[in-house]
Order: structure tokens, then C-alpha cells, then sequence
């Protein structure tokens, strides 16, 4: 069984995250596996863990993005996936979701062997862009069922089924493999890479693949042939703090009714 | 004029008014059609109300499909009619389910997506939209380059305004792929209505987070005297002291009302993301340093467990 999970590489939210002059996501600053694609690497290894000759199930990691992703691909084969893949070409920077959706489905591809896989998994969103639409359009450029946003993830005998909470309801999906399944961040806590398997990591195989490789034609992507266009990025101005009340003798509850009445919510 | 899809977020008939607020924005792009999709009949009140906000037709696509499959068959129910209406702009929710239409409908047509727009400006005749990025810190202006431009909205962007129109009904069927019965909804159960207003439409939200110590009594007493909706930290949807439907941030809900009480919950960047563009936000927190403060136009510090009730206690007093 062939299992591929897409992993992005993206800035660290808690330090400083910016754009660069061609408004793109700047990524030379700290990065790290996407956390919310922790959880799709956990779901992969899980069905590894659970069938019942795990050796069987290959889990591959795929990643696209510039030299430093590479840091997620490592921090994924130390949770315990087999292999990476990593899609590196110049022509991609400034690719948008629909462009990324393209690669992604051509590397699953190639990182199965060039079939499609069993199973696609992804996390609910990268943490950067926030998009959440790429497992979507990888259903719909594979042509695969989509079992997306699941809380909860059972794979038997070839069939899948997952809860989905959806705005209006709580659902259960069933599909026949193979299919595209995306986790969200109640799915199940992900491992933490122990020293052995941290050690054990650095000799698996990271294949770097170029656009050539996948036959993706290079003028599908990157900034130049991106579906849409960014025309201005400006920093936020900051909220300024307001008044602050220390709640001594009552006087936090006054001014929050204070505020609450010449705000007219009272 | 030109048609804008707007594709109608319902429970059962009854229309979100996330759906109104699509509808005033169409209605700056083109000539809204409102695009119904659903097992049953469409309700003349659905149809009214529809009128009421300047739906100038409503697409009917009465399908068991589109609810015995997850996601796609909507996808392609509106690829169908972008193809024969050829809109300007399809104008969809920002719901995790809205954004995974959108996103096959962009595959299907070749056509660029923006998601999670803020606001949606008309320059030269086309759609201009913004979002929030990096958890509030920048606002991003975009546009779509490619094909008929789908654009997911968020929720409070914009007042709903009525302007009557007195919508033609066109039924429309649609032929759907085998990928789109591939993904079956084997088992459904619609969500507890709550008496409270919904969280992502609510003018006021009270949130609690780790700081409640799980005692969520004195959040839902000031929601109550307040008519406001009650939200949650991860922290405290992970606890099990809140359902996940009310979690607010990255990974929960983006709410933007005009009021945010925030109680024992320090602000973590995560949490901003989705609480950030609140008209006017209080914190409520023990800890004089907690990050909260730093957006708060009034912070508390203090125990929200003496702080809540003794500001409930007085609403209710004035009430009387
Ligand atoms: C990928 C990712 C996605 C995430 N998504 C979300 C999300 O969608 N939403 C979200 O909220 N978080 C999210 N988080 C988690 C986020 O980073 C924080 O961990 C979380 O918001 C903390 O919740 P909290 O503020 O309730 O708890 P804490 O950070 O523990 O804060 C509790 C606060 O309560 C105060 N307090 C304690 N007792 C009292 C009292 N009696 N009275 C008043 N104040 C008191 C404390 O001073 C403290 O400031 C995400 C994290 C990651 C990595």
C-alpha cells in the first residue's frame, strides 16, 4: 500500500513572519513542518502501525518548496515515514494554491511509482496561507474521493471512513480507496521522533525531483502563471491597547459596565 | 449587466446571513443569481427573502446528489452553471465546506480562487479583495488573473442591505461525474440549534479559555445577558469543556463581531487570528503581562470568576 503525505515547510508563527518585496510569503526566516501537517504524517504512520504487515505500507512524504523544506521532509521521516520526495524547481516560486494543487498531485504520482496512490493525506491547512483548499483540488485533479476535514480516520479492507464536523453537521464520509483525505487538528496528537528514530532518519531516502521530472510543464506555474495576483501587502496597524483596569475593590467590574453602557451593548 | 453567482448556505431551507451579505456585494459586481442547491424544494419563503436582498434569479438544483455526496457534486452543479451563465465573479461562504467548493469549482473552470476575503472593492468593473494574513498582521489586496474569479467570503464582512427584486425561479438540472458520487455521506447529524445567535454572525461573542478551569457558568451567564454567543480557546475545546464548534482561531472559527470578551485566555497568536478584526474587544485575565492586553481597548485584570458574574449581576439589576 502506498501512502503520501503532502508536507509544507512554512515560517515559524511565533517569531516574525513577513512578505518579501514580490509579496510572496517570505521564507528565509525560521521555518518548520507545517504543525497542522504533523497530524497528517501522524494518520499516515497510524495506518502503518495498524495494518497488518506494516512493512507492506509505504509511507512517502512529499514536499514542494525551496532548499530549506527539506527541514520538514526530515522532521516527518523522524516521526517515522519511509521516504521524501522533494519538488525543487525555480520556476515555481510565487505559484498559488492551484498551481501548487498541480504539482502536489504529479509528485503523489511520482513518489507512487507512478500510479496514483492508495491514500493521499494532507493536513486542514498550511499555517501560513490558511487556504485550506489544496487537498480539494488534488481530489478533483486525481480524481479521487475526497474525505476531507476528518476528526476521526478508520481505513479497512479498502474502504475509508472518517467523521467530518461540518458547519451544519457532524457527518461520516465513506469512500473506496484510493481517495484524498484531509486531518484536522482533532484527528490525534502527533509522535514525538524518538533519539533512534531521529538517528534512523538520516538514511532514508530524500529523492529531489525538478518540474522536468514530474512532466509538469513549467510554464503552468510560479508567480507568472498564477491564477491571481497580489497588488499590495501592508502591515496591519497595530490595535492600540486601550485602558487597562486592575480589579481592585470592583473597580475592573465598573469600568467593564462603564464600557459596556457608552458602547450601547447595555 | 453581468450575473454574479452567489451560492446559498442553507440548513434546511433556512438561509444563512452570511448568503445576505454575498448578495449586497454582488450586487456591486453585476446582477446577483442566487444558486440553490439542495434535495428538496426551494420554500417561497426562501425565495423572498432571497428577493428582499436583490437576487435577480435563483437557480434551483433540487438533487438528492448534493446531499447523499460530500463536497463535489455542489462543485459541479455550479461548474454547470458558470458555464451557461458566464458570470463576472461566483460568490461563495468562507465555510471549511464553502472554501473546498470553491476550490474544485477554480479546478473545474481554470479559474483563480481568492479565499477568506474581508472586504471586496469593485476597480475598473472587477473584483478587488482583501484578507487578513499572518494572523491579522498584514492586510493583503488581491485579484483573480484567470477565468470567471471565485471568491470565498467571510462571514460579517459587510451589513446585509435589502433592495427588493422579485427573483425569476429557474430549475436546472445537473449531470453529475462519477468522482462526485465517490465520496458518500454515510451517516448525518445536524447540529444541536443552539438558542444562542451563531457564532460567526453573533454582534457580541464571550469567549472562555484554560483560565476558566472548566467552569464555563460565569462565560455563559454574561453571553446570555449580553444575547451574545459563547466561543472558546483551543485550550478549551481540547479540555472538553467546549465543543469544537465554538473554538475561535486558525484552526475554529473567524469571528469578527462588535464586541469580543475574551476571559482567561492570553492571546496566543493562533487565537488572534480568528478574534483580531472584532469592532471593540475586553479582556478579562488574572495575569497583567497576558498578550490579550495588547489589543484589548479594555482589559480587566482580574478573576473572571468575580469579574463575570459581578458584571451579569449588574446588567441583569438594569434590567429589572
Ligand atoms: C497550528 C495551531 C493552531 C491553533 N489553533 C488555535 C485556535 O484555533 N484557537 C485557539 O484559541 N488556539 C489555537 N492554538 C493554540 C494556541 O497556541 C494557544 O495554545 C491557545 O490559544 C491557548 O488557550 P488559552 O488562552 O485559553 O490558554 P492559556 O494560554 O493557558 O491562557 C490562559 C489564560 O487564562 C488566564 N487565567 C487563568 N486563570 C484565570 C482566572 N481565574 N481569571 C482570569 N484569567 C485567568 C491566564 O493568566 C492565562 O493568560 C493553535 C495552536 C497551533 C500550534
Amino acid at each position: 500500500m502506498q501512502v503520501v503525505a503532502c508536507i509544507k515547510h512554512v515560517p515559524d508563527a511565533t517569531a516574525d513572519r513577513r512578505f518579501t518585496p514580490e509579496r510572496t510569503v517570505d521564507r528565509s526566516v525560521d521555518g518548520l513542518l507545517s504543525e497542522l501537517d504533523e497530524y497528517a504524517v501522524e494518520q499516515a504512520l497510524r495506518l502503518k502501525d495498524r495494518a497488518p504487515a506494516p512493512d507492506d505500507v509505504v509511507v512517502a512524504v512529499v514536499s514542494m518548496g525551496p532548499a530549506r523544506a527539506v527541514e520538514a521532509i526530515r522532521k516527518a521521516l523522524q516521526m517515522g515515514a519511509d521516504r521524501g520526495v522533494h519538488v525543487i524547481d525555480d520556476a515555481l516560486a510565487g505559484s498559488d494554491a492551484l498551481a501548487t494543487s498541480l504539482v502536489l498531485a504529479a509528485a503523489a504520482r511520482w513518489a507512487a511509482g507512478g500510479e496514483v496512490p492508495d491514500l493521499v493525506v494532507c493536513g486542514m491547512a498550511s499555517t501560513d496561507a490558511g487556504m485550506g483548499v489544496v487537498p480539494a483540488m488534488l481530489a478533483e485533479r486525481l480524481g479521487l474521493p475526497q474525505v476531507t476535514l476528518a476528526s476521526l480516520v478508520e481505513v479497512r479492507d479498502g474502504e475509508i471512513r472518517a467523521r467530518r464536523d461540518g458547519d451544519h453537521a457532524r457527518e461520516v464520509i465513506g469512500a473506496t480507496l484510493p481517495a484524498v483525505l484531509s486531518v484536522t487538528d482533532q484527528s490525534g496528537e502527533a509522535r514525538y521522533p524518538s533519539f533512534k528514530a531521529i538517528v534512523a532518519a538520516k538514511k532514508k531516502p530524500v529523492d529531489v525531483v525538478s518540474l522536468a521530472d514530474l512532466d509538469v510543464d513549467a510554464t503552468l506555474v510560479g508567480a507568472a502563471a498564477s491564477w491571481s495576483v497580489v497588488d499590495d501587502v501592508a502591515p496591519r496597524p497595530p490595535r492600540s491597547a486601550g485602558v487597562v483596569v486592575r480589579d481592585v475593590d470592583g473597580a475592573g467590574v465598573d469600568a467593564l459596565v462603564g464600557f459596556l453602557t457608552s458602547n450601547r451593548f447595555i | 449587466m453581468p450575473e454574479v453567482l452567489v451560492l446559498v448556505d442553507h440548513l434546511d431551507g433556512v438561509v444563512r446571513r452570511s448568503t445576505l451579505e454575498l448578495l449586497t456585494i454582488a450586487r456591486r459586481l453585476g446582477e446577483p443569481s442566487a444558486v440553490y442547491a439542495s434535495p428538496d424544494p426551494l420554500p417561497d419563503e426562501t425565495v423572498r427573502l432571497l428577493g428582499e436582498h436583490g437576487a435577480r434569479a435563483v437557480y434551483v438544483v433540487q438533487d438528492e446528489t448534493v446531499e447523499q455526496f460530500s463536497v463535489a457534486p455542489l462543485a459541479e452543479a455550479l461548474e454547470q452553471l458558470v458555464r451557461s451563465t458566464t458570470p463576472t465573479v461566483v460568490l461563495i461562504g468562507s465555510t471549511p465546506e464553502g472554501k473546498e467548493v470553491a476550490a474544485r469549482l477554480a479546478v473545474r473552470t481554470d479559474s483563480g480562487l481568492l479565499t477568506d476575503a474581508v472586504g471586496v472593492d469593485v476597480v475598473d468593473g472587477a473584483a478587488v479583495t482583501t484578507h487578513s494574513a499572518f494572523g491579522g498582521g498584514y492586510e493583503v489586496r488581491a485579484r483573480v488573473t484567470r477565468g470567471t474569479p471565485v471568491i470565498t467570503v467571510k462571514p460579517n464582512t459587510v451589513e446585509p442591505v435589502a433592495e427588493p427584486a422579485h427573483p425569476e425561479v429557474r430549475p436546472v438540472t445537473t449531470t453529475f461525474s462519477d468522482a462526485a458520487r465517490s465520496a458518500r455521506v454515510v451517516a448525518r447529524q445536524p447540529r444541536e440549534r443552539s438558542a444562542r445567535p451563531e457564532l460567526t454572525e453573533a454582534s457580541v461573542v464571550v469567549s472562555g479559555g484554560r483560565g476558566t478551569g472548566g467552569d464555563f457558568a460565569p462565560v455563559e451567564a454574561l453571553a446570555d445577558a449580553l444575547g451574545a454567543a459563547v466561543g472558546a480557546s483551543k485550550a478549551a475545546v481540547d479540555s472538553g469543556w467546549a465543543p469544537h464548534s465554538f473554538q475561535v482561531g486558525q484552526t475554529g472559527k473567524t469571528v469578527s463581531p462588535q464586541l469580543y470578551v475574551a476571559a482567561g485566555i492570553s492571546g496566543a497568536i493562533q487565537h488572534r487570528a480568528g478574534m483580531q478584526t472584532s469592532r471593540a474587544i475586553v479582556a478579562v485575565n488574572r495575569d497583567p503581562d497576558a498578550p490579550i492586553f495588547e489589543l484589548a481597548d479594555l482589559g480587566v485584570v482580574g478573576d473572571l470568576h468575580t469579574v463575570l458574574p459581578a458584571v451579569t449581576e449588574e446588567i441583569r439589576r438594569r434590567e429589572r
